[in-house]
């Protein structure tokens, strides 16, 4: 059995009383106080969320953008030097490897944040095709991401607000990290990256401001609930982008691995489209149901927010337009649900 | 809130975290303080019907937090004579009292003699103890 890993605040998350869980070969809290007010924090006040499994590249040189230019899907040209992009890593057929948010540190040197789960497989994908004048360097295990995310996040750690997909290098209570206007809840909120020794002081200071620890758990519903796709459930090596409904983050005009295949998607139109629905019935939907009339739930939960079942899943595209009844087979009982557009919670609708 | 631990000594326990409240020849069952602990706060509970039969050791219904779902096993075969509606409508209820609102079905008991086959709270505790 491979042992799995532990973040550098590991210590911190037992203290707190978490229930850890195995994740992508990782060991994580998945709750602390509970799924339910951990969700509730986030979107009232402020949670922070060790995000620390996650992988971090430098991908450095003359060439590094030409590299990073023919693997990623969006087009680097519309980001400058202190933004960063949502992207996708895509495969010769257009599906999905991993999706990633890339940092523009200087001209010749960008930063990428990949899932944990795919951080080898992308890594060895990316130094299969270096150039000579471009070198990736997995840093990973330098670093400490922490996630503080929700309405109070920036007052609570006496930040001012800046643009999304922004960062800059800042500090905290004197410790000194990058924080990254971005984020995987749809509040407010920065991604705060630090070096793994600092990542335990970061962590209490955070604390002390008052911003509530949160698990995977929380990290998971709230996610789903703004329809932000999880890598290995909503989209992956056999779906792509298109469908997915993730096209915005392809630059077809540029030349990138499947790029001919997306564009023969998007011009013909997809056959299958990512839908998101909330359940009418009584029931919670799960990844990997059926849905009747032809598809599958891809994730599911209940949503704290509108406390009732919601989920996302594959279907036919004609099936695929928001008001479309549904019925998801749940565990051999067949539960209504209607497609919704995305995302599924907007703050506006409290 | 959610409840402190507590097995009380007055029912009787199945190893899958079912507790059963004998009274006659009819008994009342729910999951125990460790089994809405283990699952986290509840959001869903799919019951059975009115007048189903329910057969020893056998799932009958569902019960759900924002990330697991668990079957609810029957310490006991019987026919369901009432279903917790408050707990169909609040599922938390059953994490505020496993044992007193927190009931999930009443059952008219099929066979007297499976009562003597469950665990006592003692040795209720000692199962956990060696988990």
């Amino acid at each position: 059995m491979q042992t799995l890993r532990r973040t550098p605040l590991h210590e911190q998350h037992v203290v707190l009383g978490a229930r850890m869980v195995p994740f992508a070969g990782w060991e994580m809290p998945v709750q602390y106080d509970g799924v339910i007010p951990e969700h509730r924090a986030v979107r009232e006040d402020a949670g922070v969320f060790d995000v620390s499994h996650m992988g971090e590249f430098e991908v450095e040189g003359p060439r590094a953008k030409e590299l990073l230019q023919s693997v990623l899907s969006n087009d680097l040209d519309r980001i400058g030097p202190g933004q960063a992009q949502y992207t996708l890593l895509t495969n010769e057929q257009g599906g999905i490897l991993d999706d990633l948010i890339v940092y523009q540190l200087d001209p010749f040197r960008f930063l990428l944040v990949v899932n944990a789960s795919n951080r080898d497989a992308d890594f060895r994908w990316l130094q299969e095709r270096e150039l000579r004048g471009s070198d990736v360097r997995d840093v990973s295990d330098e670093y400490a991401l922490l996630a503080v995310q929700g309405p109070r996040s920036l007052e609570r750690l006496g930040l001012t607000e800046a643009p999304a997909f922004t960062f800059e290098n800042g500090e905290i209570d004197g410790i000194e990290c990058m924080v990254n206007r971005t984020g995987y809840t749809g509040e407010l909120g920065v991604e705060v990256l630090v070096v793994a020794d600092e990542a335990g002081a970061l962590w209490e200071r955070v604390l002390e401001r008052g911003v509530k620890p949160c698990g995977l758990g929380a990290r998971d519903s709230l996610r789903l609930e703004v329809c932000y796709p999880l890598h290995g459930n909503d989209i992956g090596p056999e779906t792509d982008a298109i469908s997915a409904g993730l096209g915005w983050t392809c630059a077809l005009d540029k030349e990138f691995t499947g790029v001919a295949e997306l564009r023969r998607i998007k011009e013909e139109g997809p056959e299958r489209r990512l839908v998101a629905f909330v359940m009418e019935d009584k029931a919670i939907p799960r990844q990997g149901m059926a849905i009747e009339e032809g598809g599958e739930v891809t994730s599911g939960t209940h949503s704290p927010m509108l406390d009732q079942g919601i989920g996302m899943g594959y279907v036919h595209s004609e099936l695929a337009e928001p008001g479309q009844v549904l019925t998801v087979d749940v565990r051999g009982r067949p539960r209504r649900a209607r497609v919704v557009p995305k995302p599924i919670y907007k703050r506006e609708e409290r | 809130m959610a409840a402190a631990e507590s097995y009380p000594d007055d029912l009787k326990y199945h190893r899958e975290h079912d507790w059963a409240r004998i009274e006659g020849d009819e008994a009342t069952l729910g999951i125990t303080w460790y089994a809405q602990d283990s699952l986290g706060e509840l959001v869903h509970y799919e019951p059975p019907d009115e007048g189903s039969t329910l057969s020893k050791d056998g799932p009958y219904g569902e019960v759900e937090s924002v990330k697991a779902v668990s079957d609810l096993i029957s310490p006991l075969s019987g026919e369901v004579l009432a279903v917790n509606r408050k707990v169909v409508d609040e599922p938390e209820t059953v994490n505020e009292d496993p044992y007193g609102d927190g009931w999930l079905v009443r059952v008219r008991i099929g066979d007297p003699s499976e009562v003597d086959g469950l665990l006592d709270a003692e040795s209720y505790r000692k199962l956990l103890a060696e988990q």
